[in-house]
């Protein structure tokens, strides 16, 4: 305290200071650390916040919100921590790879439980930090395995945080046409044409349902053309699953393009979380997964994952693994949780006819079909920059610039007012 | 055809190889010395009771399970700073600390090894201690730094080797980072002394060291949060603006559930604000934000008078049992007749005594007791109970007499 007392009034007085004290105080390891771009999402969130206007409606929000508006814990969810609270576990370290009957399960959910991979110990799968954790030890591994490319190609647009996972994994960032502007759809045409020149080897990145950020999926014929494609080109597919049941309501219905590519032989790397599906966001629940050519493969594959898994982080944490091994282990448990995804999805989508119906009560006579045929938690709306500004501005709907809107955020109580406003900047 | 076919078998963990022949061993006086958790005097793993009772209030809350800030949980980070600075220390008054949750102390370590890399260009080299915890290794050379070494065990002694650290430091090249662990050296259990480390501090701020503090047992090795926090408090007061890694996993037995910190000490607020941008930029794309469990749990502990007051005496157990421990087996081993000179079991502190036990003396110990250690001789005292450390004195004399 009183070092810093001193040097105050002495750089007042103007006098020079001496030079060993200041020498430490004044000089500064992080004085060349450049204040870092707001995240812009967090950005919509927070200006939300400020906001005094009663109506205002916050469609940035990448999280469930039940037809109140509020957060939604599942009661599978709750159940299963009453279960795990009366055990009275120890908090001893998970092994590196993560709680074994947590793995075993989530492999089964996405590959489904007759999969031959996992019959014939042909998968590795370890837990990870959620769909974010995942992805980067993914782009870790990768990086330090792949090593014939070095290219991940991404659909234009992705999730915004695909690009510096990659990126600070050490790999680099290409781009395939994905979205339509013009038909707010899938450029099938497009993502085949651009496909067609990846060069061999590299690493084509896949949403494996609901897509991020537009909900636009491929129909089952058009992704079995992609596989075909896939296959020809001799890509290595990641696939993105953060949305297993909450796209179409159907755990396995979501799962489809995954299964199919590996049936097709494609040995595929798989991300997958739990932070929508079970709404165990800050819980960080996810698991990443390689398909290999055979069990010996997969051995050698899991020595590798841990040995990189070590330095970040040791092992996983153990609660949220917990929580949803009991769930996806307990038969009832598992029946309630397939019934909440189902009513979780069935928001969202009642939510999107909702919106179309009144966007057309309000006259509006725009195409608005892609509202319902998109699926997912987020819906591309088309809005253009300046209206979604207008948006913001003039009736308080916070909203990325892309136009993005989280439909989780809508209820029954504000899809009048959203439409409303929407109908008034396209009008 | 396969993407894989070039992927070798990486080599088993070390300790975990321990543990594994452990468990298959049937040998019903079999002693696992691996471990690196604490157990209590039965050998069971220990959940504390401040952890339940704060686990219970937080269930009672029902809370939401929303993402917590990229930076962590606000009432975790906030106390977690003062935890190990202290309640009033000038730091946190004036803002120029950045805190921020981490996946334990793994997570704290390579999130500032990330952010070294990223930020601290003028030089790439990291000094840590010989020897020092084998995972530091892997975290600073996957982030993309140069790992050396400075003298700091002494195998004559079984002691610190004062002045060999100091002859190797003054060497060091300025701006280098200086790893130092706070407390309860991993894997010695050799501290320095409190004189020791004011010219150690001395040193390091001539020769103009980026001073990274590993803290993962503060108040498990004396059983004093602010005793074991005594080096880093000085090092600031000093003027050293460290980087600091603390853990929860030891001292709240909080493990699995992963709670960390990571602390920037900046010249001051304005500092703070630029390298958290960073930080958050940075564990964005590993994470995003950290897991709440364990944090919640911590932060009930740490901001709840009741249950903080009874963490202390917890803390305050756990080390003692482990120093009883450490008297009990040297007892023991003067009775065994043992001639040698076991002061230093005595002397380190923390979780683990280097024994001094060479190779082949372990590998006797493993195949002729069935006791587990690691080969460089190390022993958790955690493992040690007052049913097997007569045992444990019988082993150990059998293969050094």
């Amino acid at each position: 305290m009183a070092l810093l007392k001193s040097s105050k009034i002495i750089s007042t007085v103007g006098l020079h200071p001496p030079l060993g004290i200041l020498s430490i105080r004044a000089s500064s390891w992080w004085s060349e650390v450049q204040m870092g771009p707001p995240d812009p999402i967090l950005g919509v969130s927070e200006a939300y916040k400020r906001d005094t206007n009663p109506k205002k409606i916050n469609l940035g929000v990448g999280a469930y919100r039940d037809d109140q508006g509020k957060p939604y814990v599942l009661s599978c969810v709750r159940k299963a921590e009453a279960q795990i609270a009366a055990k009275k576990l120890d908090k001893e370290y998970l092994a590196i790879g993560g709680l074994g009957d947590f793995t075993k399960a989530c492999a089964k959910l996405a590959l489904g439980d007759d999969n031959e991979v996992i019959k014939s110990g042909r998968n590795i799968t370890v837990q990870t930090i959620s769909g974010t954790g995942s992805l980067r030890i993914g782009a870790n591994f990768l990086s330090r395995f792949h090593t014939e490319a070095r290219d991940v190609y991404l659909p234009k647009p992705s999730w915004g945080n695909h690009t510096p996972i990659f990126r600070d994994a050490g790999m680099q960032l290409k781009a395939y046409t994905y979205y339509d502007p013009k038909t707010c759809g899938f450029d099938f045409q497009g993502a085949l044409n651009d496909i067609s020149k990846i060069p061999e080897k590299s690493v084509i990145m896949l949403h494996a349902c609901a897509h991020n950020p537009t909900g636009v999926d491929p129909r089952p014929e058009q992704w079995k053309e992609i596989a075909d494609l896939v296959k020809k080109r001799n890509l290595l597919v990641f696939f993105d699953m953060a949305y297993q049941g909450f796209a179409s309501g159907d755990i396995d219905r979501d799962a489809w393009a995954v299964r199919y590519f590996i049936e097709q032989g494609h040995n595929i790397v798989l991300s997958q979380s739990f932070a929508k599906n079970m709404g165990l966001y800050g819980e960080r629940v996810g698991g990443f997964t390689v398909v290999c050519k055979d069990a010996e493969e997969a051995k050698r594959v899991e020595s590798q994952l841990k040995i990189l898994i070590r330095p970040i982080y040791s092992n996983p944490p153990m609660n949220g693994a917990r929580i949803a091994a009991t769930i996806l282990n307990t038969p009832d448990l598992y029946k309630e949780w397939l019934g909440e995804v189902h009513g979780m999805a069935n928001r969202i989508i009642t939510m999107r006819e909702l919106l179309v119906a009144n966007l057309k009560k309000e006259g509006s006579t725009r195409n608005w079909k892609h509202v319902i045929d998109q699926i997912g938690m987020f819906c591309f709306t088309g809005l253009k920059p300046e209206q979604v500004e207008r948006l913001t501005k003039e009736f308080s709907i916070y909203m990325t610039k892309d136009g993005r809107i989280s439909m989780a955020g809508v209820t029954s109580g504000n899809v009048g007012y959203l439409a409303q406003g929407i109908h008034a900047v396209t009008k």
